[in-house]
């Protein structure tokens, strides 16, 4: 793998997710909008482990927080948590067929989603709607998407 | 980096949170783009008639605007003077900026939107916002160029409110829906009724007081509670409005009876009911501070 130039486009792709992450959604899709960043992450994680590192997660992390207005870390701690057990599993997660890999990607999402809910319950009691749950699922039906689009990003740097 | 959660409480934080956010606001003009280029568009493109029926649309209601304001000048002599007689303050006029939405979602379950005037135009935290028809809410966080501001609606914000009809003063809460208010705290014997107009009552100081909030609209008593439950629809278009004003107001009232002692003092036989208050007036303001 040639190790130049590759961040350029990493980067492109993460403003992407932000921008698709703070986008006004007509109506019902506001709330079904599924965090991208994290998806574009974990992908960047797993197949370029070498360039995508916990401190990137970090550092993207609290952009994110500061983009959405939340409490600082909030998202930086949560995306490096993440990033971390995708990094010791991107061999095997690599191998894994599609459906696996969503499966993966669902847990994760899962994970992430009762972080925030933790998160958000010690910094003030918030009702939170049942819908709070549904990015985990949409998130999990964008992942093939998101990875076949993603792969063609990268390999048409690797065919230059 | 759980570090930093709790570092957040000190407010040390906030000047990473404005550099940061020197770098991610573009991405927030960028996302809102589209739509300022498609309200330019539509602008562009609508006709001569069009534009010339709306002018003169809005000559009409400047004028009827103007003549209401003729009266408003002296009406405010006659309150000054009114709340002298009473010994009592007078808050001084406000200053406004104009603020444009910025057409992102930041969070969904929490009434908070962006916009595009930041602490690059003097915005504080605790701001009150308006628009032409009430209270929007309250800027919650500045950063430099955007900032951040919580709707009357969120399920976290609460503003003291009076009832425009009698006087009767209660918190409205908002109920997380963009239509409702709730009051959650009159008891069943309360003298409100559908149709009543809420406004601020200025306690609590982020909000002047006498701008409407709302308009009571539902009103169920239960007899096995002891507080009845109040929904209000808010007065200001919260989905509706792209522009915004921030409000500066005064926090400390000032006392306008001081011209007077002026007067006073260069013509100490005038016995006006005015001068003769101003002593006792001054001592009140001082014993408030």
């Amino acid at each position: 793998m040639n190790n130049y130039s590759g961040f350029g486009r990493i980067i492109v792709t993460i403003v992407v997710a932000m921008c698709l992450r703070i986008a006004p959604w007509p109506g019902f899709l506001i709330n079904i909008n599924p965090d991208w960043v994290l998806l574009a992450l974990i992908y960047w994680t797993i197949a370029v482990p070498e360039r995508v590192g916990i401190f990137h997660a970090w550092t993207i992390g609290l952009l994110t927080d500061v983009l959405t207005g939340r409490v600082l870390g909030q998202y930086a701690l949560t995306y490096s948590l993440i990033i971390y057990i995708c990094l010791l599993l991107h061999k095997r997660l690599r191998q894994f067929p599609l459906p696996q890999q969503s499966l993966f990607i669902f847990f994760c999402l899962l994970f992430i989603q009762i972080l925030l809910f933790w998160l958000n319950n010690i910094q003030h009691q918030s009702q939170l709607h049942a819908s709070f749950w549904l990015p985990v699922f949409t998130g999990t039906l964008c992942w093939p998407f998101i990875y076949t689009a993603l792969r063609r990003v990268r390999l048409s740097r690797r065919a230059k | 980096m759980a570090l930093l959660i709790t570092e957040y409480r000190s407010h040390r934080l906030d000047s990473l949170r404005s550099t940061l956010s020197v770098v991610i606001d573009p991405i927030k003009y960028l996302i809102d783009l589209p739509s300022v280029l498609i309200e330019e568009a539509a602008y562009s493109i609508s006709s001569y008639s069009a534009l010339k029926t709306e002018n003169a649309h809005l000559r009409d209601e400047q004028f009827i605007d103007k003549t209401r304001l003729l009266k408003f000048d002296s009406l405010e002599k006659e309150n000054i003077r009114l709340r002298a007689l009473l010994e009592n303050s007078f808050k001084l006029g406000e200053q406004l900026l104009i603020a444009e939405l910025l057409s992102i979602n930041m969070a969904p379950y929490e009434h908070v939107v962006a916009v595009n005037k930041g602490t690059r135009f003097g915005v504080h935290p605790q701001q009150p916002v308006l628009d032409a028809n009430g209270v929007v809410g309250q800027v919650f966080r500045a950063l430099p160029f955007s900032s951040e501001i919580m709707l009357i609606t969120d399920p976290n914000h609460a503003i003291p409110v009076q009832v425009n009809r009698n006087g009767l003063l209660t918190i409205a809460v908002g109920s997380g829906q963009l239509n409702r208010l709730n009051l959650p705290f009159l008891p069943n014997n309360a003298d409100i009724r559908p149709g009543d107009l809420l406004i601020t009552s200025g306690l609590g100081g982020t909000f002047p007081s006498g701008y409407p909030v709302a308009v009571v609209d539902d009103f169920t008593p239960i007899t096995s509670k002891p507080f009845v439950n109040i929904t209000a629809t808010p007065k200001a278009m919260l989905d509706r409005n792209r522009e915004l004003l921030i409000v500066w107001s005064d926090s400390s009232p000032v006392s306008l009876t001081t011209k007077p002692t002026a007067e006073t003092v260069n013509n100490p036989s005038a016995d006006s009911v005015l001068t003769r208050k101003v002593p006792a007036a001054k001592a009140g303001t001082a014993s408030d501070e």
